[in-house]
Order: C-alpha cells, then structure tokens, then sequence
C-alpha cells in the first residue's frame, strides 16, 4: 500500500495523526481554516499559524469504487470504497478516505454498498503504523 | 448557418490591426500522423512527422520558423524538435505545465508572440505514445509527492477515480445522469463513425454496449473514458496578414484563454467552496469577455473529453447552459450533427484518438475550413476548450 509522502507543510498533520488526532492547519492571524496545509494564509497572509483539534466528526461528500487497473495492493482490494469526507466543524474542508468497519481495518472493510452521500461519519486512526486518518459509518 | 459577424468587412478580411490578440493572428496549417494503439517510431520522431505535415499543409518552409509552444508531459524538448525538423532560429519558446490543460494554451501563447511581433512562425505540437507507453498513474515515484499525500494512499489511483468523485457529486446535487453520459459517448462515437483516421472508425456504440460495460470507477464506466493512443499533431500559427498568402483557408485565433482558478488544487478540486466550478469557468469569462459573439453564435465546440462528465461540466462553464443543467443539455441529440451543439466531430478523445486534446484543434480547424468528415453545414465559429479539472485554457475560432 501506498504511503504519505509528507512534505514540510504537511509533516504536523501526520504527526498529530501518529498520536491519534485530526488537527486542521489554522491561520495565526484571522482564524481561518485551511487544508491542504499551506506556508501562509491566502485570506490575510499571516505566515503565523496553529494546528486546530477536530472533532473528527463528518458527513461524506462524495465517493467512488475504483475497479482495476489498479496498483497491486489495490487491486487485490478492489472494488473498494473511496470517500471524501466533509468535516462537521468546517464543511468546505474535505478529507479523501476510506470507510472501515473497525479502527484499524483496512481498505475495503466496508462494502461499497453501504456508502451514502450525506453519512455521518467518525474518525479513527489505522495503516500500517497507525497514522491513517480512517472513518467508521456512526450507524453501522 | 453562415452569417457576418460583428466586427468584419464584407470581404471577411478582419478589419485593420485589432486590439490584443483578437483575429490578429491565424492557423494557417495542421498536421498529424496516423492514431493507433501501438505505431513504430518514437515520440520524437512523431513530433517530427506531425509538425513537417504542418507546414507542408501552410506551403511555410520549416526554416521560417521562429516560435514553438508545447505542453507538459511531452517527452520531446524544443531543442530536438528544432535541430531534427531543421528550424530557424528561435525567438520564442514557451512550454505550459498542467498536462491536457495546456492545450489551447499552446495556440494562445503563440497568437499572443506573432501578434506582440515576438515572433513571426509558430509551431505547436504534442506527440504522445501513451497506447504503447506506461500509465502515468503508475509511476508512484513522480505521482506520489504532494498534493498526492493527502489522496493516493487512501485508494484514490488515477484520474478517473479523481473525476468520477466530482461526478457522483455531480450527479447527487443536480440528477445528472448515466444516460445523460451515454449521450456524450455516443456522439462522440458517432464522429468517429464517420471519420476514416479515428481508431473507432468502424466500432459503432449502442446503450446496451454503455450499459452493460465493465466499471473503471463507480460512477464511470469503460465507454466514460478516453481511448489509449500512440499518435501526433501539429498546427502553425502566422499573423492575420501572412495568412491570406498561405495555401490554406485561415482559421483565426479570435480569442484565447488560460484559467486557473482563485484556491483551485488540480483534479482533486475538493478543497475549495465549490468543487463543481472548474478552471473552465476562469477561462471561459476572458474567453467572451474578449469576443464579438457569444456561446449562441458557436457553431460546433471540440470540448476536452478525457472522461464524460467533463463534457457538461464544461459547458456549464463556458455558458452553453445554466449551472446544473449541463446533463439535460444533453438530450434530444443536442450534440450530434444538426443538434443545439456538435461537439468533437471527428470524435474527440473518446473515439478519435487521445492525444491530450491536441485532436480538438486540428478539428476545429478542419471544421472551420469546411473539410471536417462530419461537417457542420456554413461552420463559421468554433470553440476548442482543454483539459477542465487541471488548470485549463480554451480557444475561440472563427473563419
């Protein structure tokens, strides 16, 4: 399976995730949310900036079942559930996914049939070491 | 279908030396080599054969070339192109990034150098050997890296997967549906029906076909999906005054435009307030900002067809219909031939080949010469439109 390759702005994101967090980047000077993480704020371009607990309540937005071609350790998965995730406290931030069963079980824990655009979701953390934002149906 | 339109002398010739870009600059020759799945010869030597057949098609010796333009993801450089073909010395050389995006921007950025006197030639081209070359999604080396961080781990591979989020979303806010999809499939395999040089010449498609087909990425199935191409184009750009002593009918560049919108992110357009408004509604705001007609003046469009739904996402953005109504738009036959909007008449990049849209051009100038193969009857006014979802560019022709 494919893992985060992290760079500079996105490293606190992963390590708040390690510890099982969800923190959204927010700007030091007007408060304002963003995602994906950025040096600056493009709304008042504060380069001031703390990373914001979440939740980790959400709602799907979207999703998709990708079938092969696929990368091998997809494929093997496949058909799987892809979702993007809306986040209770701020809507417009949306987070690409997958649906578990449990925390900790992997991709294509979930039948793809079991997806609805509007779901109530919950994070929880899993992969391979434990820094994968992952999110469980509230009704499962 | 043939009218005057606004802003031209009688005799058709553009009246002096206009503002900005607009009609000042003119295709004036278009080349390609063969579509298949797999050809011999390399990039490079497809880049070659595409751009000679260019100019032999304007009557312009490769010598009086002065200015190339192409794309990202194009193997080939300039230098190669330059020193192989035997070009002049070069004054302008632009290489615009975004992939399929980049497209119409070529011919933007080449109108824009011969009408600033940058340059006097232009030559824009793309060579690809992607129906015998790898997928790009599998190289995770270069894919991985942000943004890629915050989507492929998590399943989401390629850019249909990346698409088809956009248009399940697409289809729950708006009741946009397969069929709906179907009607853009099919009139592009129409096109290509007719069209001797398209790779899906003699494969006809039906709704069964459509309907019953293998999934690629729930919603979008097999028949959503641009073909797998190894091919070339070329086209070359002159100024208005040059065109009118080429051999060619001119086809003018009277508008162009690039669009990257304010918080867009690519394909994965997820992270902004309106996911559903692409690149192409940047575009397309400079695009009739600039011109003397509207999209009710357009007589045929080449839109950007890498998957289905971007057909009417684009023209929700380029005003062909209201926000939402792009799907509907699509009903009644509005995009075949004798329809509200023929589109990719030589059957795009879902039936002609793909060649990262560089197809779409040589089209519409082809319909705007008269010598398409599925030809709009008295076709004065095309749109050609790039890659929507990736920051974008778009062309307004006219006879």
């Amino acid at each position: 399976m494919l893992t985060p390759v992290v760079d500079d702005d996105g490293a606190p994101f992963w390590e708040y995730a390690a510890r099982g967090e969800l923190r959204v980047q927010a700007c030091g000077g007007c408060g304002e949310l963003r995602f994906p993480p950025r040096p600056c704020c493009p709304r008042c371009q504060s380069f001031d900036g703390e990373w914001r607990r979440m939740s980790g309540r959400g709602r799907i937005w979207s999703y998709v079942v990708p079938h092969p071609p696929l990368l091998p350790d997809y494929a093997e998965r496949a058909p799987y559930g892809v979702v993007v995730v809306e986040l209770a406290e701020a809507p417009r931030i949306r987070l690409v996914g997958y649906l578990v069963g449990a925390p900790g079980a992997g991709l294509g824990s979930v039948p793809p049939d079991r997806m609805r655009i509007g779901a109530r979701v919950q994070v929880v953390f899993g992969g391979a070491d434990g820094a994968l934002p992952q999110w469980m149906p509230e009704r499962p | 279908m043939a009218r005057t339109l606004p802003g031209r002398t009688a005799s058709g010739i553009p009246p002096g030396i206009p503002s900005g870009i607009k009609d000042a600059t003119a295709v004036v020759g278009i080349g390609r080599t063969p579509f298949a799945k797999q050809l011999p010869g390399s990039e490079k030597e497809l880049a070659c054969r595409a751009i000679l057949a260019a100019l032999d098609d304007a009557g312009i010796s490769p010598g009086e070339v002065d200015a190339l333009a192409s794309y990202t993801m194009e193997e080939t450089d300039e230098v190669e192109v330059a020193k192989s073909v035997g070009l002049g010395d070069l004054t302008f050389f632009s290489k615009v990034g975004y992939g399929g995006g980049g497209s119409c921007a070529t011919v933007a950025h080449l109108a824009a150098a011969v009408a600033t006197g940058q340059a006097t030639v232009g030559v824009a081209w793309r060579s690809r050997k992607r129906g015998s070359g790898p997928r790009p999604w599998r190289n995770t080396a270069v894919q991985l890296p942000t943004p890629a961080q915050w989507t492929r781990p998590f399943g989401l591979l390629r850019p249909v997967d990346e698409i088809a989020m956009l248009t399940r979303r697409y289809m729950h806010e708006y009741g946009t549906t397969r069929d709906h999809l179907f009607n853009v499939a099919l009139a592009c395999r129409n096109r290509a029906n007719q069209n001797p040089a398209a790779m899906m010449y003699e494969r006809p498609l039906t709704r069964e076909m459509y309907m019953t087909s293998r999934w690629i990425s729930e919603p979008l199935c097999l028949y959503d999906n641009c073909l797998e191409t190894d091919g070339a184009l070329a086209c070359v750009v002159v100024s208005a005054a040059r065109a009118v002593d080429c051999r060619q009918r001119p086809v003018y560049v009277h508008s162009a435009a690039q669009g990257l919108p304010a918080q867009h992110h690519g394909m994965v357009n997820y992270w902004n307030d309106d996911p559903l408004t692409g690149p192409a509604w940047t575009a397309a705001r400079h695009l009739w900002k600039h011109a003397d007609f509207t999209p009710e003046d357009v007589d045929v469009a080449q839109i950007y067809d890498a998957f289905t739904p971007l057909i009417p996402l684009s023209l929700e953005g380029y005003g062909f219909c209201g926000r939402g109504e792009g799907g509907a738009f699509t009903e009644g036959g509005a995009l075949e031939i004798g329809g509200r909007l023929p589109i990719n008449t030589a059957g795009g990049g879902l039936s002609e080949a793909y060649v990262h849209g560089f197809n779409l051009i040589t089209e519409g100038v082809e319909q705007l010469r008269g010598t398409s193969t599925a030809q709009v009857p008295g076709a004065a006014t095309c749109l050609v439109t790039a890659g929507e979802g990736v920051p974008t560019s778009a062309l307004l022709l006219r006879s």
